[in-house]
Formats: structure tokens, C-alpha cells, sequence
């Protein structure tokens, strides 16, 4: 009688425990693993060189194709460019590495500041005070026949 | 420390003695394999559950969109094709385990005195079974689901009396469907119908525990058994063995989805789904005024008649063998369902209708586009600038050239591989695609069919784009090209090319003679062209 117990209980354990993990394991795939997008440098023309003042960092908006989820659609992005040298440009991404907040360059300091728990950082991206662990994200540019490509994915420091 | 925190919560909350209370219920001695159906349809309601909450989580409740976001739940997400077929097909087998449940119940009449309100219980948990059915039938948003709808809301404006009225409550105009059919759908499907199960499943459990299991005419003189772990044992297996059912079906019978519903769609013939195929058979013996007796009256006739049972059948409990009535009816019932049904199916036409979930990039491009990615593998231009990757050329993939035009004629026509291999339009062509292509274009660059590509090249040199129009390009002098497959039959096609007046009597087209091997790869490629 108790191993005929004990095979019931062995029946209702085991199934049980297929049944969860034929179920767990695509729930856990659907939930938790995203698809590598496809297009990955998807770099877009932003500026013009010649717009761009060496040493000054600047506001650049361009459009460019998004896709989200199942839609897809032309979004406006916002980057902070600043052109070092005669050919090379960096661009970092508007958002404070802290918290996300948006950022703008304060002139007379010669910083990007955060409005929202005052990270600072320099002209080349490092933190110089605040709560912010990281220099600033950047854009992957590349410079071609004098025009700025942005691409869209961004690269943390 | 497990013990001591047991003890704690059995002591505040009395969770353990409960679940001890639930698993040690005495059933009758009878009691066996022809009790399992309620726990295996209790589990393939909380199948559907788990998978609904899942689906609604990547969905969008609102047309077009409904449809957009299934298509990319079943073409984008992890596992997100088999989650739909889950449970797609996890309703389909949950109403025949419900129906067999019941078709128990009644063969053993189990629903005598005291149990006729577990029965009636059961048998709206039936009805809100089909209700799930009908209602998740609209929400992929395709042809499928639109025409089947339309059906369904027509026939509600038949009942009488009510008619006007379900059709208001159903948010139609009584002749098509729109945004607000859909969100009354889907509200009843995830908002209405769900707590309504529950708590008729809840009332139905407490009835079975109410009023024990009912015993067998013999029971009374045998010692009474326990719930578990015996009678559990054989629920898992019978659990088991349906699970496995749905699991061979989700990962082996692909789910379709149509084209995106359209009202203009002519050409489209609704078939509800395979549980209702008989109420569709059924209808088509009543004509003209009488229409409304198989649509509305003799349905609602049975489902009284079902609701009665328990008080029509008020008997002595009898075995099983020698409940002769209930025996003929059940097999009554089942040759009607099953003859209307084989007939629905033999009338059925076949349909070409493309799965819109396994269209890839490639056949929604120009054909020109397919044919420039021809010349690009055609001069071996990918044997340096390799698509996807940094190789020894630039990576085309990343961004359109920014080239100046003239440069990347020179280049290609000097390019190392394959010089001369393109004649001065198709490097033109090729110019054109890298500096301009879309997304999609990179997409069908790297993926296309190598037989596709050919097709379309062929499609190109042969200039069909001066007159049929295909993905958005070209002329309108004759019919558009998207869909044909789904239109013509494939014979039809391939005469056509070389004698089109001998099918299309005022058709200009000239004849093409192409080789067998040109006109299977031509064919190929516009017939998977969807609409």
C-alpha cells in the first residue's frame, strides 16, 4: 500500500514538473529574450562639417527610421555634437548618464550640466561632479565626403 | 526553519489543513478514469490563461494595429508563433474536453437530485467556453476574423425581438464592423468573460464538494476512497496526455494569418471555426422567413432543452450500461454534429490565401530592387563589401552610399571581381539601389532566395513594370501583379505567359515564350507576391 502511495505521489511530482518546465521554459524565452534588430549600424546623415564650429558643442536634431515593436516610424533624435578637430566629431547621446535626465551645455562653465541632481561633465564627456557614474554616452559617427553620419545604437563608456 | 515557518502560517492562516481537507475528500469507490475530464478542462483553462495574459502583453487591442501586433508577436517575438498556436489550438481542445466532461455527466447521470445546479453551473461554463471561442475570433483582425464577425453580429440581429438591440450592445451598424465591435470583443474576451468563468468554475468546484462526487448505483456498500494521491495520480496523467496533445499541435500544425481585414474584400468566404461548422451546415436548410428558426430559435430551443435535462431525466441512479436513452442520444447528437460537420468541410473551397506571418522582406520590395540585389551577387560585389560584417570593402549594409553617382558607375564597371559583368542600365540600377535602398531592401540584400532574385531579374529584363504594377512600382495598364497567386492557378499562370488572349479574351499582352526553367523561377517569384 505505501509503494503504491508513493508511485501516485512519483506520478503527480514528475508530470507535474514537465508540464511546468514544457510551459516555464517558452515563457521565460517569450518574456525575457529579445531578437538582435537586424539593422545595426542604420547610420543617418545629421549635419553638415561645415556647420559645425570646432570646440563648440552644439545641438543637432535629424530624423530617422525607428522601429518599435510593430511599428515603424520617422523619429526625431537629438544629439550633442562637438567637432574636435578638422575631421573627427563626437556625439553624445542627450540623456544624463545618472538618471536619463536631458542636458545642456552651460557656456560661461564650460560644462554640460544636468538640470535635475547637477552631474557635471566636461566637453569630452567626463563626469566632473554629481552623482553620475559614467561619462556621458556616446553616438557611433562617421565622417564622409564632409557630412556627419549618426548611427542609432548607443555606446555606453 | 521550513517546519517552524509552516507551523506559523498553518497556525495564522489554516492554508495546510485546507489544502489537506481538499486533497483527502472521500470519493465514492466507483470513482476512476471516467472522472478525469473536469481537472483536465480546469487545466486547460488556466492554460489559456497564462497564454492570454502572454499574448496581451505584446498586442495591441485596437485595429489595424491588432493586426500588425500579432504579426509581429508570431514573426518578432522568442517563441512568440508557438504562444499564439498555444493557444489557438489550447481553445479548440479545451471546448472538446469541456464537451466530453459533460457528454460523462450525462452518460452516467450524474446530474440527478441533489447535483441539477452542478450541472447547470456546467453547462454555462459550456456556453462561456463557446463565448471565448466566438469573441477571440475577431481579435487577429484578419479577413478570417472580420467576415466570420460580420456572420456573427447578422446573426444576432435576427433574435427576435432583441435583435436591434444585441446588435447596438454588439457596436455594429447591423451591416459591417469596425473599431467598437472590436473593443467590445476584446473587453468581453479578457475583461468580462474571465472573472464570469472564474466564479462559475468557483461555484461549480463548491457543488462537487457540497454534494461529493456521485456515486455509482453499487457504491453505497464499498468503503469510500481518498481524492489523492490516487484519483489525483490518474487527473495528472489524464492532464498529461491532453498537454501533450497540445504541445504536438502548437509546435506541428502552423496557426495562419490572413490578410489584413478588409471590408472591400469580395473574394473572401467566411468559415466559422470547426466547433461551429454545423450551426453554419445547419442554417442552410432554413430559407427565406424561416431563417430565423435554425439561426436563432432551435439553438436557444437546445440550449433550455440542455439546461432541463436534470429535471426532464428524475430517475433512480442507474449504471452506466443500462442508461440505454442517454446512450442513443449521445450517439445521436453525435452523428448530427458529425454529418453536418463533414459536409461543411467537403463544401469548403480550398483557399490560396497566403500566411501573412511567414511573408518575408523580399516579397514586399520592387521588383527592381530584387533585381538590383541580383546584379550585386551577379558582379560578386559581395565577395569584398560582405553584407552584415566589416570585410575588406565597406559594409553597404550600415548606410546608403553617400558616394557621388558617377564614382560608383566607375566602380562597379571596374570592379575587380566581375568586370563588364553588368550592361550600363543595370549599373545604373545598381547605383540607384545602393544609394537609396530601404530597410526592407537591406533585409531581402542579405536574406533573398537566390531563386527569388533570378525570378526577379528575369521580371526586370523582361520589363513586365511597364505595364503591372507590384509592390507600388509600375504601370497600370494591366492588372496589378500582388495577390496573383492567390487569384490564378498556378496552370493558369504559365499558359498565360504564352498565349494570354486564349485566357483573358481582351488582354494586350504580348506572348512570352520563356524556357521551362525561366518560366517555373518567373512564375515563383509573382506568385509570392501577397496581396
Amino acid at each position: 500500500m505505501h509503494t503504491r502511495r508513493s508511485f501516485h505521489t512519483a506520478i503527480i511530482s514528475g508530470l507535474g514538473s514537465v508540464i511546468g518546465v514544457a510551459l516555464g521554459v517558452p515563457t521565460a524565452l517569450y518574456l525575457l529574450v529579445t531578437r538582435g534588430s537586424k539593422s545595426k549600424g542604420n547610420f543617418v546623415e545629421a549635419a553638415n562639417l561645415t556647420q559645425l564650429q570646432i570646440g563648440k558643442p552644439q545641438e543637432v536634431t535629424f530624423e530617422r527610421t525607428r522601429v518599435d515593436g510593430w511599428r515603424t516610424f520617422q523619429e526625431k533624435v537629438l544629439a550633442w555634437v562637438v567637432r574636435t578637430d578638422d575631421q573627427n566629431v563626437v556625439a553624445y547621446a542627450p540623456q544624463c548618464t545618472h538618471l536619463g535626465c536631458a542636458y545642456h551645455w552651460e557656456a560661461p562653465r564650460n560644462q554640460f550640466v544636468c538640470p535635475c541632481h547637477e552631474s557635471r561633465f566636461s566637453i569630452d564627456g567626463k563626469v566632473l561632479g554629481g552623482p553620475a557614474a559614467r561619462p556621458l554616452d556616446r553616438y557611433p559617427v562617421r565622417v564622409e565626403n564632409s557630412k556627419l553620419l549618426i548611427g542609432s545604437e548607443i555606446r555606453k563608456a | 526553519m521550513f517546519r517552524r515557518t509552516l507551523a506559523w502560517l498553518e497556525d495564522r492562516t489554516g492554508v495546510e489543513s485546507a489544502v489537506k481537507h481538499f486533497l483527502y475528500e472521500d470519493i465514492p469507490a466507483s470513482s476512476g478514469w471516467h472522472q478525469v475530464f473536469g481537472s483536465v478542462a480546469l487545466f486547460a483553462f488556466l492554460v489559456q490563461v497564462a497564454t492570454g495574459i502572454l499574448l496581451a502583453l505584446n498586442y495591441a487591442p485596437t485595429p489595424p494595429e491588432a493586426y500588425d501586433s500579432l504579426r509581429y508577436i508570431m514573426t518578432q517575438v522568442t517563441a512568440g508563433r508557438f504562444m499564439r498556436a498555444l493557444h489557438h489550438w489550447g481553445a479548440s481542445l479545451m471546448i472538446i474536453v469541456v464537451v466530453v466532461h459533460m457528454i460523462q455527466a450525462f452518460l452516467w447521470g450524474t446530474y440527478k437530485k441533489p447535483r441539477e445546479a452542478t450541472w447547470i453551473a456546467g453547462v454555462a461554463l459550456l456556453l462561456l467556453t463557446l463565448a471565448y471561442g466566438l469573441s477571440g475570433y475577431l481579435l487577429p483582425w484578419d479577413n478570417r476574423a472580420y467576415w466570420g464577425t460580420v456572420v456573427t453580429t447578422q446573426i444576432s440581429a435576427l433574435a427576435p425581438g432583441a435583435g436591434p438591440l444585441l446588435v447596438r450592445l454588439l457596436g455594429s451598424d447591423g451591416t459591417s464592423i469596425g473599431a467598437i465591435t472590436f473593443t467590445r470583443f476584446y473587453v468581453a474576451h479578457v475583461q468580462i468573460l474571465p472573472p464570469l468563468t472564474a466564479l462559475l468554475i468557483a461555484i461549480h468546484l463548491f457543488l462537487v464538494r457540497r454534494h461529493g462526487v456521485a456515486p455509482a448505483p453499487s457504491d453505497e456498500l464499498q468503503p469510500k476512497k481518498k481524492f489523492y494521491p490516487q484519483q489525483v495520480a490518474k487527473d495528472t496523467i489524464a492532464i498529461f496526455a491532453w498537454f501533450v496533445v497540445l504541445m504536438g499541435m502548437a509546435l506541428l500544425a502552423r496557426v495562419p494569418l490572413g490578410h489584413l481585414a478588409d471590408p472591400t474584400d469580395l473574394s473572401y468566404i467566411p468559415r466559422p471555426e470547426w466547433y461551429f461548422l454545423f450551426l453554419f451546415q445547419f442554417l442552410k436548410w432554413f430559407e427565406g422567413p424561416l431563417e430565423v428558426v435554425g439561426a436563432v430559435i432551435l439553438p436557444t430551443l437546445a440550449i433550455v432543452a440542455l439546461l432541463l435535462v436534470p429535471f426532464i431525466d428524475r430517475g433512480k441512479m442507474k449504471l452506466v450500461r443500462q442508461r440505454m436513452g442517454a446512450i442513443s442520444l449521445v450517439v445521436l447528437a453525435a452523428i448530427f454534429w458529425g454529418g453536418l460537420t463533414a459536409r461543411a468541410v467537403a463544401t469548403t473551397p480550398e483557399t490560396r490565401e497566403m500566411d501573412m506571418s511567414l511573408v518575408q522582406p523580399w516579397q514586399e520590395i520592387s521588383a527592381g530592387n530584387l533585381a538590383s540585389i541580383g546584379l550585386f551577387r551577379k558582379a560578386q560585389c559581395g565577395s569584398c563589401h560582405e553584407l552584415g560584417k566589416p570585410g575588406a570593402a565597406p559594409d553597404l549594409t550600415i548606410a546608403p552610399s553617400a558616394r557621388p553617382m558617377d564614382w560608383l558607375e566607375e566602380h562597379i564597371k571596374s570592379s575587380p571581381k566581375a568586370p563588364g559583368a553588368l550592361t550600363d542600365p543595370q549599373v545604373q540600377m545598381l547605383v540607384t539601389f545602393v544609394t537609396k535602398r530601404s530597410d526592407k531592401a537591406v533585409d531581402a540584400w542579405q536574406n533573398a532566395p537566390q531563386t527569388a532574385v533570378d525570378g526577379a531579374l528575369i521580371y526586370q529584363a523582361n520589363d513586365c513594370t511597364s505595364c503591372h504594377k507590384l509592390n507600388g512600382i509600375g504601370d497600370e495598364l494591366g492588372p496589378p501583379l500582388n495577390g496573383v497567386g492567390e487569384r490564378r492557378e498556378r496552370s493558369w499562370i504559365e499558359g498565360h505567359f504564352a498565349d494570354p488572349p486564349k485566357y483573358s479574351p481582351d488582354s494586350i499582352m504580348p506572348a512570352f515564350h520563356f524556357k521551362p526553367d525561366e518560366l517555373k523561377l518567373i512564375t515563383d517569384y509573382i506568385t509570392a507576391i501577397p496581396k
